[in-house]
């Protein structure tokens, strides 16, 4: 079994862990639909900037909600000492790293279109005709989320206070995703098509790419002790 | 496997204080000491879980920090935590460790396992569902699938019913076939003497006894330990 293979080994025990237990996906879920509902109370009809406020109130309701599955990412490998075990397998760091991320693109992903649908509903978005934009949004600004999610997950998964920590350290790395994300969007759920904003595009792009590699280059100094 | 001047600190704190240590391929060796001797420090720099601050570490033959892969790949560890995915069945871990290990013939070898750990029958059902002694006896098959040359043992014995405990004296008695280097550290005396090649007893950091089992008095080892653990107190200063 190659490299990729034994990536997909570990986020498909994860993902299989998480469809049994169900732990992690049920509170992002809810946490997602209450950050979409509570900011509905706020925005009245017929705000002036109601295009522009949309897409950080979906934005926030991601984020938010990505953080608690990414928290639960390494404290679930902490029972048993499951942690110990994996990194015991003679297996390079950076498939553990990459099953890991893998895991947890797929929690995410999933949760951000069952957000999407609830706020396409609550805030009457036609999201059908823009999909196709904003899935190509949604998936580059999740691979970024993830790449620095996993990294740092793993850096605070031996922390009592880590719940608080990781979102501490996440959300300053985070900005310019969140933001690339949230303008992308904008102009796709306007109608001007996904290459509008076209800096803010390659913007994430870029982040896609320097903190995948980052996080494998670094990964095995976060787990070394 | 080579041990030289091991030194590993926790911070400012010496776990372990230039501890030298050797063991010829196929022995079984037990190392005793109290709580806060070190030994679970020194079986985690064997097993490559933590990286030594000084010394030189071989095992089968590979440096611990610069061919660590090598190394996992060699080696299997039981410890009181079982490295289990409570949400996954018996026979999913199995599937699990084994890919990471990259072990052929996976599905019959998983089976062959269970089997020889009485677990067959159960190996659908989730390991949340087992008894501590039956996620013992399964971590047992975990740290067997890539049939490894060198075992090591961290108190295997903690939490077990005396059901659990005998199967597991019937395993490491398998296991100990000359051909595989077996490395225990318990406190529990009587368990800890019953198979082994040879006794160590860790001091603060050191080893402070070594001798081959049939030089050692089985029914005076109590008073030798005593004596050392004891003496040991001179160490901390």
């Amino acid at each position: 079994m190659g490299f990729l293979g034994q990536a997909w080994t570990i986020a498909w025990k994860d993902i299989l862990g998480e469809l049994r237990t169900r732990e992690m996906v049920f509170s992002m879920l809810l946490f997602g639909f209450l950050v979409i509902l509570i900011f509905n109370f706020g925005i009245e009809p017929g705000l002036r900037d109601e295009a522009l406020v949309k897409p950080g109130v979906l934005w926030a309701a991601f984020v938010f909600a990505g953080i608690l599955g990414l928290n639960r990412s390494f404290s679930s490998e902490k029972e048993n000492d499951c942690l110990q075990g994996l990194l015991l397998c003679p297996v390079d760091r950076a498939v553990i790293y990459l099953g890991k991320f893998l895991g947890n693109f797929v929690f995410v992903l999933a949760m951000s279109l069952a957000v999407l649908l609830f706020f396409s509903v609550l805030y009457n978005v036609d999201v059908i005709a823009v999909l196709p934009g904003l899935l190509a949004i949604l998936g580059l600004a999740t691979i970024g989320f993830c790449a620095v999610g996993t990294l740092f997950s793993a850096v605070s998964v031996g922390i009592k206070t880590r719940d608080v920590l990781l979102a501490i350290l996440l959300f300053p790395v985070l900005v310019p995703v969140i933001l690339a994300a949230a303008k992308s969007s904008a102009f796709v759920m306007n109608g001007e098509g996904l290459f509008a904003g076209g800096s803010w595009l390659a913007m994430l792009v870029v982040y896609d790419v320097v903190f995948l590699a980052v996080s494998v280059m670094v990964f095995d100094y976060v787990l070394e002790e | 496997m080579r041990v030289r001047r091991l030194w590993k600190y926790y911070g400012h704190f010496p776990a372990l204080r230039g501890l030298d240590l050797e063991l010829e391929r196929g022995r079984f060796l037990t190392v005793f000491g109290p709580n806060g001797a070190g030994k679970t420090t020194l079986i985690k720099v064997l097993s490559t879980q933590i990286k030594p601050s000084e010394g030189l570490v071989e095992v089968g033959g590979h440096d611990v920090i610069d061919a660590a892969d090598r190394v996992r790949g060699q080696i299997g560890v039981i410890s009181h935590n079982t490295y289990l995915y409570p949400s996954l069945t018996a026979f999913e871990n199995l599937r699990f460790y084994g890919r990471m290990y990259r072990v052929s013939d996976l599905e019959e070898r998983s089976r062959e396992l269970l089997e020889r750990v009485g677990l067959r029958g159960r190996e659908d059902d989730r390991v949340s569902e087992y008894s501590r002694g039956m996620q013992q006896r399964l971590s047992i098959a975990r740290a067997l699938l890539h049939e490894p040359e060198i075992m090591f043992l961290d108190e295997p014995y903690t939490g077990l019913d005396q059901h659990a405990s005998r199967m597991l004296r019937g395993v490491l008695d398998t296991l100990h076939d000359g051909r595989r280097t077996i490395f225990m550290v318990t406190h529990n005396l009587e368990e800890g003497l019953e198979m082994c090649d040879e006794v160590a007893i860790q001091v603060a950091g050191r080893i402070c006894y070594r001798e081959p089992i049939d030089r050692v008095n089985r029914e005076h080892f109590g008073d030798t330990y005593f004596d050392c653990v004891g003496g040991g107190h001179k160490w901390d200063s």
